[in-house]
């Protein structure tokens, strides 16, 4: 995350204490990416090797967590933070739990990238999968962008796109029932497949709302449960 | 009449004229002011203040402040040493006229009543317009007389009845009744630090101000004694209008509506508390209250 705009703290010990946050934030989300990515590949190229190393480093990101939270609430209990630095320490925390989210769901995709490595594939799902978790991918990506750059047009603009994540989870929903009406032997590994969807959904959703905290931070308005067309107008 | 210029007159000894020198020149920095930022007029002013410049000789202290101070808020000044904001509340109830060389121009009114004007009594200014000091000052006197002292002054209780009426009410209100009623004839000095700065409120209060002006009332004092005349001030509000000047950036968030921000001598920002702190406009309130300078 970059520093904000203003200079140094008088207390360089305070300055470091932030720097050593945001530098933390960086490093989870970095975590969280790379978790994802590794989920995505196990599930796409049944890599069930894989699927289980992702299932079981979810802790990493865990123990991020608990130090980041921990560090926020020394700083808030010590420092007393104002203004832009009082918003950096509130969005952090709020990041952070959302990052964990995604890290749990990016577990979740390892777990299923096992059980599915396990049975025959239908390459047809796959590449609806695929193609979803393109999007969920490249939405982490530029939410993370925007955090470490502070940067609210590029939050806006991966905040938007998440309608285009939702848009694809019920096209994928919809090849699903489907394939489960055509056979129905298919149903086990459909469902398994829409956990796998619902759970890029949901990474989507966290994306949305870290990019959300961004324009929070940066510009203390709160976009949140307010129709893009406002939010627009918060800029 | 001529005798006690002011009920505050004690006290003038163990204010500092000092601060007056040490505000700097604007020329000293490359600081470049464009206006107040945020809203200065408030709902329902009390005391309104325009385009007012100090001068302490030579050297101008305060330049062009308008800002008004609404019925029955709490307004906190803040800002690094020396940037005027206890200039500015000094003027409010003309504790300035004690600096021989301080100059103030512009125009402050009370209940819309310039109070710069000359028919303007300024002993009975300084009633409707009170005071509470960084240092707790009472009065050589017993408790009792530091309170009974300005009500016997202006005259306002009749009879003795009417006077302990007034002594005990303000104790009260100035939460200090229940440690001090068992010693109304203890010297004032006696009490504790935070009780001698509440005896102070009780003495401000019994006079029945409109306006409570306090210049860092808690800075002498410790957490409990702060917390206690925090509370204090929150009671205060609904009956009177209050102005502080406070250090403390966390005292200002706790205890005010609104905050302003005073900066060389200019009034730089002034707004909610709570956007203040939270999501200030100008950048020199950011540095400030973030801890950046100051």
């Amino acid at each position: 995350m970059a520093t904000s705009k203003l200079g140094e703290h008088t207390s360089q010990q305070y300055e470091q204490e932030l720097t050593n946050i945001r530098s933390k934030v960086i490093r989870m989300g970095g975590l969280v990416e790379s978790q994802v990515e590794a989920g995505l590949k196990a599930l796409v190229s049944s890599d069930g090797a894989l699927g289980e190393e992702v299932a079981t480093s979810d802790y990493k990101i865990n123990t991020l967590e608990v130090e980041i939270d921990d560090a926020c609430t020394r700083i808030i209990a010590l420092r007393q933070p104002a203004a832009s630095d009082l918003r950096v320490v509130v969005t952090v925390i709020k990041t952070i739990t959302d990052l964990e989210r995604i890290g749990d769901e990016a577990e979740k995709l390892g777990r299923l990238a096992v059980e599915l490595a396990a049975v025959d594939r239908e390459p047809g799902y796959f590449t609806q999968l695929k193609h979803l978790g393109e999007h969920v991918r490249a939405a982490l990506r530029g939410a993370l962008d925007a955090l470490t750059r502070l940067d609210v047009d590029l939050a806006m603009k991966v905040a938007l796109e998440d309608k285009m994540v939702d848009q694809e989870f019920d096209a994928l929903m919809r090849q699903l029932i489907t394939y489960m009406m055509e056979d129905p032997r298919s149903i086990p590994r459909s469902l398994q497949v829409m956990w796998c969807a619902r759970a890029l959904e949901r990474i989507g959703d966290h994306c949305k709302n870290i990019c959300e905290y961004v324009v929070y931070m940066v510009k203390g308005k709160d976009i949140r449960h307010t129709s893009m067309k406002n939010s627009e107008a918060a800029k | 009449m001529q005798k006690s210029v002011s009920i505050e007159q004690p006290v003038m000894d163990n204010m500092q004229p000092a601060k007056s020198i040490m505000v700097q020149s604007s020329k000293d920095t490359d600081f470049e002011f464009t206006g107040t930022v945020g809203n200065i007029a408030a709902a329902n002013p009390r005391m309104v203040t325009r385009n007012v410049d100090v001068f302490y000789g030579e050297k101008q202290a305060i330049f062009d402040v308008s800002l008004d101070i609404g019925t029955n808020e709490v307004i906190a000044m803040i800002g690094p040493s020396g940037c005027g904001k206890s200039t500015f509340i000094r003027c409010l109830n003309r504790m300035n006229d004690t600096i021989e060389s301080c100059k103030v121009s512009g125009e402050i009114r009370l209940d819309d009543k310039s109070i710069y004007r000359k028919k303007q009594d300024v002993v009975q200014l300084r009633a409707r317009v009170g005071m509470v000091f960084q240092k707790p000052n009472p009065f050589p006197k017993s408790v009792y007389d530091n309170v009974a002292y300005g009500v016997r002054i202006h005259g306002l209780a009749s009879n003795k009845m009417e006077l302990e009426e007034i002594v005990v009410s303000s104790l009260r209100r100035a939460g200090l009744w229940d440690e001090v009623k068992d010693r109304l004839d203890a010297p004032g000095t006696s009490l504790s630090g935070g009780q001698q700065q509440r005896l102070c409120i009780a003495r401000t209060i019994a006079v029945n101000p409109e306006v409570i002006l306090m210049d860092e009332p808690c800075s002498a004092l410790d957490p409990i004694a702060t917390a206690r005349i925090e509370e204090l001030i929150d009671e205060l509000r609904e009956n009177y209008t209050i102005a502080i000047v406070t250090h403390s950036m966390q005292q200002a968030a706790r205890v005010s509506q609104r905050t302003a921000y005073f900066h060389l001598g200019y009034l730089v920002e002034v707004g909610e508390t709570s956007q203040v702190f939270t999501n200030p406009a100008h950048k020199l309130t950011e540095d400030y209250i973030t801890g950046r300078f100051g």
